[in-house]
């Protein structure tokens, strides 16, 4: 497991709490059967997104192991996006960039993927509302009034959004994905709504080299926050003034 | 002043019927090939997650902005007061709404979820200038209606104010609907080629030059049909003069657009590749569209001082025209996509996502039909409305 | 043909086929939907209550689930095809795309055609927490015993 001071803080209060939650994550089945011996009523989990929380990503592109893509690979894994042999149509939410520095000759990898801004884009263009920002920072395609125009693929700097050009089968049951519609990173809000970090996060901060940094924002006493204020880091294409939520450090 | 007398189209010529028949084999083929990509996904066109918008948005964003500017004949006739242009005023607003209809169906067809139209028609976003675009060309084909309406009925049209007001009403809205379209791309910061103020004013001249071509083929062509020419004389000097005006125009706002980009460093990138380096692009730009659809033209209108030869090179330039049209937007759209996203300045990008390099885009049949569909939806209906209705004009001997 | 022959012999043939189909009704030999019974006693509402509001319901609960994230385990999509699986003839569940899908069983019926499973999953993930609510199931039998016995 990596040493990186930057994951372990949240992922540490992450882990005390799956812990905590204690044999009955021994296996996955056991949850269900909570359930299912105590009655299937159950409160929402944990309320609504709240305004107050701003998720954002700290990247750390020094720990960034050139050749390393955890981050697809979990993402793939997680969303059940993958390649095929046309990549110009197959989705991506997530890449890494390869960086060659004209001047210096220097390379670097950088994973790109929505940077969540706070003045979207491609919120701004979408004819339906489709394309919409949620009250806590994460930028979402409703695929259910998703009228497939392609219009916010135009609009965003960043290259963020994919569509999808063939009809899919087997979707994963939380992320779903369909033909004609638009999508995008969704810093894996399915479980950030069970408290658990983004797919990407986690594979990094396991089995890569702990670059990425999840939290919130809006909280001075989170790390993500913390860093932010007491590092440099840059933000792509920041004189556009969209606000983006993933920041870059060591560009 | 004489009464103006207007004549239904009563016969065709048998090249017509041929033209028809294409037009109409052409339509099926559009809507089958729309539901071959509905059905399959768009894997089966040309369009990808780096060329968005294909030929088909190239045919809908050409035939909407020629759809305004077929107006302007009409506008000419009832707010400028040019009273040499109220024999074409209807056929104008009908070829008006014939052409926009055609380019929203290609547009509506082409969308990943063509079913969820009712929903794109009733859900809105208003910050966002496709919604308003929606709005803009449904109150379009509305308001020329109503216009038509004022022109035609025998009780509306004895008032002149009524016709005067509604005018001016589908003079501003089609201004506001063209740059609206212009909008769409000018609007969008994120890609060097689009992001200017230019592209609204420049496709309003444009919408002029493509109208008004449009007009000139269509008179044409019914003029065949109806055994004796349409257009009057003074009418098709003026249409010589006009079509000249409306390309130096398009010509000019082309010019400044790539000068003003060109001056600015960090976009040389761009406008070299669609003006140099970019292989079809620039091809299509210098070849197809400034010498063929722009110099050539001109240089057929300028001698054709008089009328005999101003008869006769009018149909050609127009064609060459509206040729010139649809290679403008497609360098203008498929062009500026095909332009990598400059996401880390400085920096030469690669990825599996085909991050910093050149798009490329090969054009599908399934979008091709499409295109092509749409524009025999236009012309089909026209021919249409005007067998049911009295749209074109009925000359006197004197005047032809 | 003349005019009111014309309009004798449209309306004979449309008092037939409405005579036909009303006899067919009556007869009770109009097909009905047999959708399959879900697992468990019903979770969300009654049945009657479903079978009129379900669609209003799913508008509501994805509107929350998906603009407010509002998640609940009692609406949860999923969790509502996990418990209406339909096992097909190799004894796994069958996708939207057979006819014996719980969903599709009715819709089929009623001719109207529904887009979600073009984006949700139409089976149950096997792996899934919800999936343990499956019949014959004896490891979670035993241990659904025992909770049963130490929280009465």
């Amino acid at each position: 497991m990596s040493a990186g001071s930057q994951g372990m803080q949240p992922l540490a209060d992450r882990r005390a709490m799956l812990r905590a939650a204690g044999g009955f994550l021994a296996t996955l089945l056991a949850p269900g059967v909570t359930l299912y011996a105590f009655g299937a009523q159950s409160e929402p989990a944990g309320g609504q997104a709240s305004g107050k929380v701003r998720w954002g990503l700290l990247i750390d592109v020094g720990r960034c192991a050139p050749g390393c893509d955890l981050c697809v690979a979990a993402c793939r894994d997680e969303n059940g996006w993958h390649e095929s042999d046309r990549p110009e149509i197959d989705a991506q939410w997530i890449r890494k960039v390869k960086l060659h520095d004209l001047r210096t000759g220097a390379d670097r990898e950088v994973p790109v993927m929505c940077q969540h801004c706070d003045k979207p884009a491609c919120v701004d263009v979408c004819p339906t509302g489709a394309s919409f920002k949620r009250a806590d920072g994460i930028v979402l395609v409703d695929k259910h009034i998703c009228i497939g125009c392609r219009f916010c693929m135009m609009a965003c700097p960043y290259k963020a959004r994919s569509f999808v050009h063939e009809p899919l089968r087997d979707q994963k049951p939380w992320a779903p994905r369909g033909k004609g519609t638009v999508e995008g990173c969704t810093l894996c809000v399915h479980r950030l709504d069970s408290a658990r970090l983004p797919a990407c996060v986690e594979a990094c901060a396991e089995k890569g080299g702990g670059a990425m940094l999840f939290g919130d924002l809006n909280d001075p006493n989170s790390d993500i926050a913390k860093a932010v204020a007491k590092h440099a880091s840059t933000r792509i294409r920041s004189d556009l003034g969209l606000g983006p939520a993933v920041h870059y450090q060591n560009l | 002043m004489a009464k103006l007398r207007f004549q239904h189209l009563e016969r065709h010529s048998p090249a017509s019927w041929v033209i028809i028949g294409l037009q109409t084999v052409l339509l099926a083929l559009g809507l089958g090939a729309a539901l071959y990509m509905e059905e399959r996904g768009h894997a089966v066109s040309g369009m990808s997650n780096q060329i968005v918008w294909g030929l088909p948005h190239v045919f809908a964003v050409f035939l909407i902005v020629a759809a305004s500017g077929a107006l302007n004949v009409a506008s000419m006739s009832s707010v400028f007061n040019r009273t040499i242009y109220k024999p074409y005023a209807r056929l104008s607003g009908i070829l008006a709404i014939a052409l926009l209809i055609g380019g929203l169906a290609v547009l509506v067809l082409d969308l990943g979820r063509p079913g969820r139209i009712f929903v794109a028609m009733t859900t809105y976003n208003f910050k966002s200038i496709f919604a308003w675009n929606i709005y803009l060309y449904s109150g379009f084909i509305l308001i020329v209606s109503a216009y038509l309406f004022a022109m035609m009925d025998r009780e509306a049209s004895q008032s002149a104010g009524l016709g005067k007001t509604m005018g001016w009403i589908a003079f501003a809205w089609r201004l506001i609907l063209t740059t609206g379209t212009g909008s769409i791309f000018g609007f969008l910061v994120a890609r060097e080629a689009y992001d200017s103020a230019l592209l609204a004013p420049l496709f309003i001249a444009a919408s002029f030059l493509y109208g008004l071509a449009f007009m000139v083929l269509v008179l044409g062509a019914t003029s065949r049909d109806a055994g004796r020419d349409l257009l009057s004389d003074d009418v098709a000097q003026s249409f010589r003069g006009l079509l000249s005006i409306f390309a130096l125009a398009v010509l000019y706002f082309t010019i400044v657009h790539h000068l003003t980009k060109l001056y600015a460093s960090g976009h040389l990138g761009v406008e070299l590749f669609l003006l140099r380096d970019g292989g079809v692009y620039p091809l299509l730009f210098w070849i197809g569209q400034i010498v063929g659809g722009t110099l050539l033209p001109l240089g057929l209108l300028a001698p054709a001082r008089d009328i005999a030869s101003a008869r006769r090179v009018l149909p050609f330039a127009s064609a060459l025209f509206l040729i010139g049209g649809l290679v403008q937007f497609y360098v203008i759209i498929i062009g500026g996509q095909a332009y990598p996203l400059k996401l880390f300045p400085g920096f030469e990008a690669s990825s599996s996502f085909l991050d910093g390099a050149v798009a490329h885009y090969q054009p599908s049949l399934p979008e091709l039909l499409l295109g092509l569909g749409g524009i025999s939806l236009a012309m089909l209906l026209t021919t249409l409305a005007l067998r049911l209705m009295p749209f074109l004009p009925q000359l006197r001997p004197a005047e032809e | 043909m003349r005019r009111p022959a014309t309009i004798a012999v449209i309306s004979a043939l449309i008092v037939v086929a409405a005579a036909a189909a009303a006899m067919r009704s009556f007869a009770g030999n109009t097909p009905v939907p047999h959708p399959p019974k879900g697992q468990g006693e019903h979770c969300v509402a009654e049945t009657e209550f479903m079978r009129k509001n379900h669609m209003k319901m799913l508008l509501h609960h994805r509107k929350e689930a998906v603009r407010l994230g509002v998640r609940s385990e009692q609406y949860d999509l999923n969790r509502c095809v996990t418990c209406h699986a339909v096992a097909g003839p190799d004894a796994r569940p069958v996708s939207f795309e057979s006819p014996q899908h719980f969903c599709r069983s009715c819709h089929i019926y009623a001719a109207v055609s529904i887009d979600c499973f073009e984006c949700h999953a139409s089976r149950p993930d096997p792996r899934s927490r919800t999936a343990a609510m499956q019949p014959g199931n004896e490891e979670v039998a035993a241990i659904d015993q025992y909770l049963r016995e130490i929280r009465p």
